[in-house]
């Protein structure tokens, strides 16, 4: 089959272009007129997304103010494949399983993660979602990966502290989250903190990741860490990212020096 | 329910006995200890809500001025009661007000002006417990004059962040077939170690656990609940750092069953394995004297592990939140013991182990309303086959009679569910109620097959386990990772600071009145 060129949607035979969609419309499904304006009403929304002809195969009124449609159509549009773009992620996102291999075939060794909140900052939402067993958005924190060693030192924690713990517990990785940004706490906190790091440890130093609502993820260098993570990261992006940071056949982690 | 499985009652036996002996010194640590959280709930019983401009809670602020001066280890109750009483003040509110504004000097009073606190305390307490009291009565009351619905009730989940959007929700769910409710919590309010105030419109996946919303969200299902001629329970989540609490607030505002696990928060949020403890013990004391039904966490367990593997950790862990659950004085009929449908559906006769795992659970706890759980860890995104495992969970919940099924969705994973998910998700567990929901009664496996062996199987390694969970000591046992896949030390974790042992001395007269909860309020 080809991968180049133009496409549709194939149903049952190529090119015809046939889609199945369901959606819920916020119209009632009582009587027969009503019944009659709600399909109505589903096949212009389905006509407006471009399926000619749709037609309504299933409708069931839900309580006395919705209805639930279940249309098939033709759509005529076209997909250019020589136009689709694919976004590039540096790393590849791994199972939990892979990112245990990874890590005990490279490192011979558990990954020690240590974790905090900096400054003044409370909000340990964010590094709760990334370390806790218990996860974000259905994935399980990095406590969950048996080859991970996590050390989460909660919220409030002082940069000195931080360095100290890094040191004591051998860091591979350091994360921090920081959600507070008034007068550019985040920005400060976090130069503050890869300034210790850097003075503390030189080119032997952990990784440094930092995660928060209100990041650039492209100011990294400027901040002097290695990694910015946004809103909506899950736990097995930061996995995989560490994975990919700090097992040898990365460039980084050779540059580094880090095993 | 006669055995199905051909389960030997010695072992069963056993296997209750080894729970106790895991469980007994940390009831023991519980009696001898009291928490922050404790404390407070003792001042929310006797009436103290509010918080402060900052919304700090009347009850931490007041509770942390008494621990600055006095320390905690008489309890709250004393230096409080007597502060009211030498201090001449009309009300708590307006002792914590002071308190909080360093103008109140606490002390531990003796003879008879300590005598005179404490009388004082107790009556101020009385009166949340009558409320309890009372609204265990309104739910016998509303029971009857609506109806009770038959099981497995259905459970359904409203998740918006926002009351005012999750009470229409929610009535729309009952009026769709849903017996319960549950409102689910902003993520990491099991981390506060204070209850928000009020009624709330902003949270994470989920809606704050408040006094407020609690009462709003009752009240709403009142009313549904009348019109529809059927008693709608309300659930939220008595576990973290505040579990006594929010327990007392469940019991006064008439919620109905609370998730409430003797080592969800220790596993899955890194709470301090003692401050849990002492936490579950009061606050199920208190669901037992409110009449609430607990949901237990089991199916958490195999989130992380194992379905197969692990089975037996679930029917450990139930074994101990019988213990715990009896011990608080939780009649059987409250102990939702929670399990789950979580093997993966590549594993040949997956099914047929599922049937072993339920049915196993069914016999070991006759009496208990159990709590099953549906699919979510081999949901994948593909819609369909989600809704084919998820009525193979319903085939599987009406063949074991289980007592409360968690109506699984189609779109678990992907997002909050939509109008038309949940609506599916009726239409699946109506249709196989309506075509299978007698073949329980039918259902007769083979004394010597797949079925029955499995279960056994499963017993036999529990009881191994309990084994040696009892010989090393539950704490320990926690520590070096028996449950679920993490380490939690006795001296780690979140909320170890707020943790306090009694002194010769202590005070509490919430507690003391648990103890003595009358046997006619166990049901």
């Amino acid at each position: 089959m080809s991968v180049t060129g133009i496409v549709r949607p194939y149903g049952d035979t190529t090119g015809d272009g046939r889609v199945q969609l369901s959606f819920t419309l916020p119209v009632p499904f009582g009587d027969e007129a009503e019944r009659a304006r709600a399909e109505g009403a589903a096949l212009q929304l389905a006509a407006k997304m471009g399926l000619d002809p749709a037609m309504v195969v299933h409708a069931k009124g839900m309580g006395p103010d919705f209805t639930f449609f279940i249309v098939y159509g033709r759509v005529s549009h076209l997909v250019d494949l020589s136009a689709v773009t694919v976004a590039e992620r540096e790393f590849p996102v791994l199972p939990a399983a892979e990112v245990n291999l990874r890590i005990r075939s490279a490192l011979g060794r558990k990954l020690v993660v240590v974790g905090a909140c900096i400054g003044t900052d409370a909000h340990t939402v964010g590094i709760d979602a990334i370390l806790n067993v218990k996860g974000h958005a259905g994935e399980k924190g990095l406590e969950y990966y048996r080859e991970i060693r996590v050390v989460n030192m909660g919220s409030q924690v002082g940069v000195a502290d931080l360095v100290a713990r890094a040191a004591a517990e051998h860091a591979d990785a350091v994360l921090v989250s920081q959600v507070v940004t008034q007068r550019d706490a985040h920005l400060s906190n976090t130069r503050e903190m890869s300034a210790a790091f850097h003075a503390g440890f030189g080119l032997q130093r952990p990784l440094l990741v930092v995660g928060g609502p209100r990041f650039d993820p492209g100011a990294a260098a400027d901040l002097g860490v290695d990694k910015i993570f946004g809103r909506g990261t899950t736990p097995s992006e930061v996995a995989s990212y560490l994975v990919h940071a700090l097992t040898p056949e990365s460039p980084d982690a050779a540059q580094r020096g880090a095993a | 329910m006669t055995g199905k499985l051909n389960l030997d009652p010695a072992l069963v036996g056993q296997a209750r006995e080894l729970a106790k002996r895991a469980g007994a010194p940390v009831v023991k640590l519980a009696r001898t200890h009291t928490t922050v959280s404790v404390e407070r709930a003792v001042l929310r019983l006797a009436g103290l809500d509010g918080a402060d401009e900052d919304g700090m809670p009347w009850v931490n602020r007041l509770t942390d001025a008494v621990r600055e001066s006095t320390g905690l280890e008489h309890g709250v109750a004393l230096p409080v009661w007597d502060a009211m009483l030498t201090g001449g003040y009309p009300d708590l509110r307006t002792l914590a007000v002071d308190a909080a504004a360093g103008l109140v000097k606490f002390r531990l009073p003796a003879g008879h002006e300590g005598n005179a606190a404490r009388d004082t305390a107790a009556r101020s307490v009385k009166k949340g417990m009558a409320r309890i009291d009372a609204q265990r009565a309104e739910r016998d009351r509303m029971l009857a004059a609506t109806s009770d619905p038959p099981m497995p009730w259905i459970y359904l989940i409203v998740a918006t962040g926002d009351i005012y959007e999750d009470i229409p929700q929610a009535q729309a769910a009952a009026r769709e077939g849903a017996d319960i409710i549950a409102v689910i919590r902003s993520t990491g309010q099991s981390l506060l170690d204070y209850v928000p105030e009020g009624a709330t419109r902003e949270g994470y996946a989920g809606t704050y656990a408040t006094q407020e919303n609690f009462r709003l969200m009752r009240a709403a299902l009142d009313d549904t609940s009348r019109e529809l001629g059927r008693y709608i329970r309300l659930t939220n989540y008595a576990s973290g750092l505040c579990m006594p609490e929010i327990a007392s607030l469940a019991g006064l505002e008439r919620l109905d069953m609370m998730l409430n696990d003797c080592m969800y928060g220790i596993i899955f949020r890194d709470i301090n394995p003692v401050r849990t403890f002492i936490d579950q013990r009061f606050s199920r004391q208190v669901h037992a004297r409110a009449g609430i039904v607990i949901n237990t966490g089991e199916d958490n367990y195999l989130t992380t592990a194992d379905a197969v593997d692990a089975a037996h950790t679930v029917v450990v862990s139930q074994l101990l939140n019988e213990y715990f659950g009896r011990e608080a004085g939780l009649a059987d009929g409250q102990l939702g013991l929670g399990h789950a449908f979580e093997i993966n559906p590549e594993v040949p006769d997956s099914f047929m182990l599922e049937l072993a795992h339920a049915q196993l659970v069914r016999e070991l706890f006759p009496d208990a309303p159990l709590k099953y759980m549906p699919p979510t860890k081999h949901m994948t995104g593909n819609v369909f086959a989600g809704y084919l495992l998820d009525a193979f969970f319903n085939l599987c919940g009406v063949m074991t009679d289980q007592s409360i099924l968690l109506i699984g969705m189609m779109t678990e994973g992907i997002h909050t569910p939509f109008l038309s998910d949940r609506d599916l998700a009726l239409e699946n567990v109506r249709y196989v109620r309506r075509a299978a929901g007698r073949l329980g009664q039918e259902f007769r496996p083979e004394p010597d097959g797949l079925v029955a062996r499995r279960a056994r199987q499963v017993l036999d390694e529990s009881v191994d386990l309990l084994r040696k969970i009892g010989s090393q000591g539950l704490l320990n046992a926690i520590a070096a990772g028996t449950f679920g896949v993490t380490k939690r030390p006795p001296d780690g974790g979140r909320g170890l600071d707020g943790v306090v042992e009694r002194a010769d001395g202590y005070f509490n007269p919430a507690a003391d009145q648990l103890e003595t909860t009358p046997l006619e309020a166990k049901q």
